[in-house]
């Protein structure tokens, strides 16, 4: 496994059996896919419901449900619908165990920015705050830099936050970074790559401990 | 006996005005009253200031309508990037977009149909989101003041209805519905089927009736 197969495939094996899980769009929604046998999570939408079920076809398609990024989707049998202020209430109130989201930079002090490039793109935040700073647990899936080679894990974000503190995991297709009090700790290196090699494509000093495991 | 709630849209549409305050429900156009979007751009309406999830797209018809055809003054909503007509006024400078988290969205209309004075919340703690508004630390936590939104009116869009104007939504398709519903001065609910009373499960009834001003099947 490489590249952003082995970033969701290890994102998925954060998820502990019963979680409620919140998957941000794009390659965040993938982790729904490489859930380990023997664990059931349950992926709740933060438009309305929890139970996310297999994209439909045109025909089956219910117009009354959509997900978080307004596609046609489906409720599984077990699930359950709700409004904008039960659903936000799961998220803050510690009731949703994990969430995986991208992210256009992450520092050392957990802080994230991914919703806004002032002067090109500004979408609006969505619900990305509020699951940010709601989640029991927040973990970032990214490619380790951006387009042009530059490092998105920075000492300090340049870009707007999404919010402060709040991070707990990185996965990249190098390696898993855990935030902590002291700073970035390199916990796993992907197979073939090297502490010093994430060390020069990243923006801040990662601490590398005397053990260093293996991504899968 | 409960009032009949029951109009035309024609006199849902009178109770609207030229740079009125107006909610529009809904999460990308599900469980947004669409067809009476419609109908007030139809009706020439202009000037007006939206609160709402989202601004639609810039295909369907719905709050994006709105927007496309240039009746909105400003908009309040978390997300406007599936309408692309929202940057381009925006930097044009005719649109004034305020973007609010989404779960403080639904927390500060809440606020304001419960009388409540607004809300704590830790979303925004250390972003922009925070500038200018107060913060109050609370059991060691930081949470930002957020105060309550309310409109001149509301309009919601509800699966069913009774003629009392009780409301009961489907699936994913209540979102800011209920919020929406007690947060305005006048409430329309665009519905698709109107039953006579009794016929609604009282369970089943996430708006009460007593929230509505006008029911119109559309």
């Amino acid at each position: 496994m490489e590249g952003r197969e082995l970033i969701v495939n290890r994102a998925a094996r954060f998820l502990r059996d019963g979680d409620l899980v919140n998957l941000g769009i794009g390659m965040p929604t993938q982790v729904a896919n490489h859930i380990p046998e023997g664990i059931e999570i349950q992926l709740q939408s933060e438009n309305g419901f929890i139970g996310i079920g297999p994209t439909p076809s045109a025909e089956e398609w219910d117009h009354d449900v959509v997900n978080a990024g307004g596609q046609p989707a489906s409720i599984l049998p077990s699930g359950c619908t709700f409004d904008s202020c039960m659903s936000f209430g799961l998220i803050r109130g510690g009731h949703v165990d994990a969430t995986v989201l991208g992210a256009l930079e992450v520092d050392q002090e957990g802080n994230l920015a991914n919703w806004i490039i002032p002067g090109k793109k500004v979408p609006g935040m969505g619900g990305g705050m509020d699951l940010v700073a709601g989640a029991n647990m927040v973990i970032v899936t990214m490619e380790h830099c951006d387009k042009k080679g530059n490092p998105k894990i920075l000492k300090k974000c340049t870009l707007p936050l999404t919010a402060a503190h709040e991070v707990d995991y990185i996965i990249t297709e190098l390696c898993v970074l855990h935030v902590t009090p002291e700073g970035l700790v390199l916990e796993e290196l992907a197979p073939g790559v090297t502490a010093e090699e994430v060390q020069a494509k990243t923006g801040a000093d990662l601490i590398i401990p005397e053990h260093v495991g293996c991504m899968v | 006996m409960a009032k009949n709630k029951v109009a035309s849209l024609e006199e849902a549409l009178a109770k609207c005005h030229d740079g009125m305050t107006v909610m529009l429900s809904g999460f990308t156009n599900v469980g947004s009253p669409n067809k009476f979007c419609r109908a007030m751009a139809d009706a020439g309406l202009k000037d007006l200031h939206i609160i709402a999830n989202d601004a639609g797209n810039d295909k369907a018809d719905g709050i994006g309508t709105l927007i496309v055809e240039r009746r909105a003054r400003s908009i309040v909503a978390s997300h406007v990037g599936l309408n692309p007509k929202v940057a381009e006024q925006m930097n044009e400078g005719t649109l004034e977009v305020t973007l609010v988290p989404q779960g403080t969205l639904a927390e500060r209309i809440r606020c304001g149909g419960t009388g409540l004075g607004g809300v704590l919340t830790p979303t925004g703690v250390g972003t922009s989101v925070a500038e200018g508004k107060q913060e109050i630390t609370a059991n060691g936590r930081t949470y930002l003041l957020e105060l309550p939104l309310r409109a001149e009116v509301a309009v919601v869009k509800a699966w069913k209805a009774d003629t009392s104007g009780n409301l009961v939504y489907r699936r994913v398709a209540k979102n800011f519905n209920p919020m929406m519903a007690m947060a305005a001065d006048f409430v329309i609910a665009e519905v698709e089927e109107i039953v006579p009373v009794g016929e609604l499960d009282p369970d089943a009834v996430c708006t009460p009736g007593v929230c509505v001003d006008m029911v119109v099947q559309l």
